[in-house]
């Protein structure tokens, strides 16, 4: 496997480079023998790569089925959870309720980055008069980041009716979505958190020396790099939001994971959970990419030797 | 370059320490620290690192809380805990040695912010002066970049129009080309010299021992927490009375940097 052929040993720093193709215009260069051997050597690895992984995942593919398949229970699991029939009848009334879900992810993610934020700088505020309000902000947080959503969605959904309490809201989807927003902001208040302490303190430095109060440094100065830092764990626990609005169904809200529970509890076959499983996946992915693409970028960008 | 919003008619020192003590832990360094600064007059602090120059520099700007002593700005005490410390600083500039411009703005936001928000000048106006002070530095291409595409001498211009964009009674250098690269010291000090000629008082903390000598009245040798030597830059660089400040100066040209 030579990779370096004998040609005309030609010394030069264009040799590598593999992105400047043909050079610049009129420098007049010529790729040597050894950099197009180079190339060459490097495609039919990349060639290589390409077949060993197409038939590395043909492979696994098939033994994945064969395993499923030749389970003695698969009949009968095939038609409980994978039945085209009630995929087809479900598909409809879940879609109906995943507008619940949507409209619920949309106005809980609105409400927990403003009260995140909140909370976030409630808990950077310095001076006595302030010391309840820093106390009561790392109370909210532990609590809640440590409570389970699960409890914490009984509590106000079952709970809040049963004091009767006269003009509180009963409706399961207001209560659901306030215990998503209290549990959420909690984590959201801590990765603002972790932001706002990532930016240098010579930063903060700089904008007092200009002669900037505490408060204007932190909204014209830290605010602004630590949110822009912390873009891409915020689209991470929005993406974690965007499923956990099906748990408000425990309350009785028809979104789409109740609509799939309804019809599972007339007909006794599972597939509808399998189908609002699917569409919540379908849901979360152009999320999940988004992220990727928004990370991937902002690294890009450092690399570039930009601290943005 | 920018003319001092007051000019007292007096020569009354600018500013004014005395007795000035600082601990961080149980380290001092700042010991017993006198210095005064008469208007229109470039102060020079010098010394081995560690011996305390930045740390004068930033409780002279009250990013640090002195222990003891007290310190003066125009006649008046800033150290007195009723002063108002925002109203102090905006009256001093400071340029720091690793520049810490706002890495999220651009080179013109950067040099309006503090007018704008804290002096509460027009967009229109600020961005007027921020680019006649960017031009006479040689920055105007540079106005919509931001600061990761300039070089480092660049960005430490920047900082200086930045300090300046406020018109401060008094600046302060905090060893502002030790992070530079050799070939990028001249255009810095070109411009702190360029601001001497126009009269700005300044207190400068340097290893640029050529550069102090040229251009400073006033050179303090800080050493172990005090201002061991203080005096013309003739006097300390040529005649200094001091063992350790002729020891310090020896090191120094034998390092080949005076």
């Amino acid at each position: 496997m030579t990779v370096t052929e004998d040609g005309p040993a030609r010394e030069g720093a264009d040799d590598d480079d593999m992105a400047g193709g043909a050079g610049l215009p009129g420098d007049g260069y010529v790729p040597s023998a050894r950099r197009l051997a180079r190339e060459r050597y490097r495609r039919a690895r990349a060639r290589r790569a390409t077949a060993v992984a197409a038939l590395s995942t043909l492979v696994t593919a098939v033994v994945l089925y064969l395993v499923v398949v030749s389970a003695p229970g698969w009949p009968r699991t095939k038609e409980t959870f994978f039945s085209a029939h009630y995929a087809r009848e479900a598909f409809p009334k879940v879609l109906e309720g995943l507008w619940l879900n949507v409209r619920l992810l949309f106005v809980c993610g609105a409400a927990v980055l403003v009260l995140g934020m909140l909370i976030a700088v409630a808990r950077t505020l310095r001076g006595p008069v302030f010391f309840p309000l820093r106390v009561l902000a790392a109370a909210y947080t532990d609590f809640f980041r440590g409570l389970p959503l699960i409890i914490n969605l009984m509590i106000v959904v079952l709970g809040v009716p049963a004091l009767r309490l006269q003009g509180v809201t009963v409706d399961p989807v207001l209560l659901g979505g306030t215990a998503l927003t209290l549990t959420y902001a909690a984590y959201v208040a801590e990765v603002f958190r972790a932001g706002i302490e990532s930016v240098h303190p010579s930063q903060r430095a700089a904008a007092r020396s200009l002669g900037l109060t505490n408060r204007q440094a932190l909204r014209h100065v830290v605010l602004p790099q630590a949110v822009r830092r912390q873009v891409p764990p915020l689209l991470n626990d929005l993406v974690s939001l965007q499923k956990d609005t099906g748990l408000v169904s425990i309350g009785g809200a028809v979104d789409a994971v109740r609509a799939a529970d309804i019809i599972v509890g007339r007909s006794l076959n599972y597939t509808p959970y399998i189908v609002a499983g699917l569409v919540f996946v379908a849901l979360t992915i152009p999320m999940t990419r988004f992220t990727d693409w928004v990370t991937g970028r902002m690294d890009r960008r450092r690399a570039q030797g930009g601290a943005l | 370059m920018s003319t001092p919003e007051s000019t007292p008619v007096s020569d009354a020192p600018v500013l004014r320490m005395e007795a000035v003590r600082k601990t961080f832990g149980g380290s001092v360094v700042l010991r017993d620290v006198h210095l005064e600064v008469a208007p229109h007059t470039v102060t020079a602090l010098i010394g081995a690192s560690g011996s305390g120059k930045s740390t004068l520099l930033r409780c002279a700007n009250l990013l640090e809380e002195i222990d003891d002593g007290a310190i003066w700005l125009d006649g008046e005490e800033i150290t007195d805990p009723r002063a108002d410390q925002d109203a102090v600083r905006r009256r001093i500039g400071v340029v720091f040695q690793a520049y810490n411009l706002f890495p999220h703005m651009t080179v013109l936001d950067n040099v309006t912010l503090a007018p704008r928000r804290v002096h509460g000048v027009s967009r229109a106006q600020a961005e007027e002066r921020a680019r006649e002070l960017l031009e006479r530095l040689g920055l105007t291409e540079k106005a919509d970049a931001y600061p990761d595409r300039l070089s480092g001498g660049q960005q430490q211009r920047v900082a200086i129009v930045r300090a300046l964009a406020v018109r401060p009674r008094l600046l302060l250098l905090d060893e502002i080309t030790a992070a530079l690269d050799p070939e990028l010291v001249g255009e810095v000090l070109e411009v702190v010299r360029g601001l001497k000629d126009e009269g700005m008082t300044m207190v400068l903390a340097t290893h640029e021992m050529g550069f102090a000598r040229d251009v400073a009245d006033q050179v303090c040798f800080l050493d172990g927490g005090v201002v061991l030597e203080r005096g013309s830059a003739e006097q300390v660089f040529g005649d200094p009375r001091q063992e350790r400040t002729r020891r310090f100066l020896r090191r120094i040209v034998e390092a080949g940097r005076l």
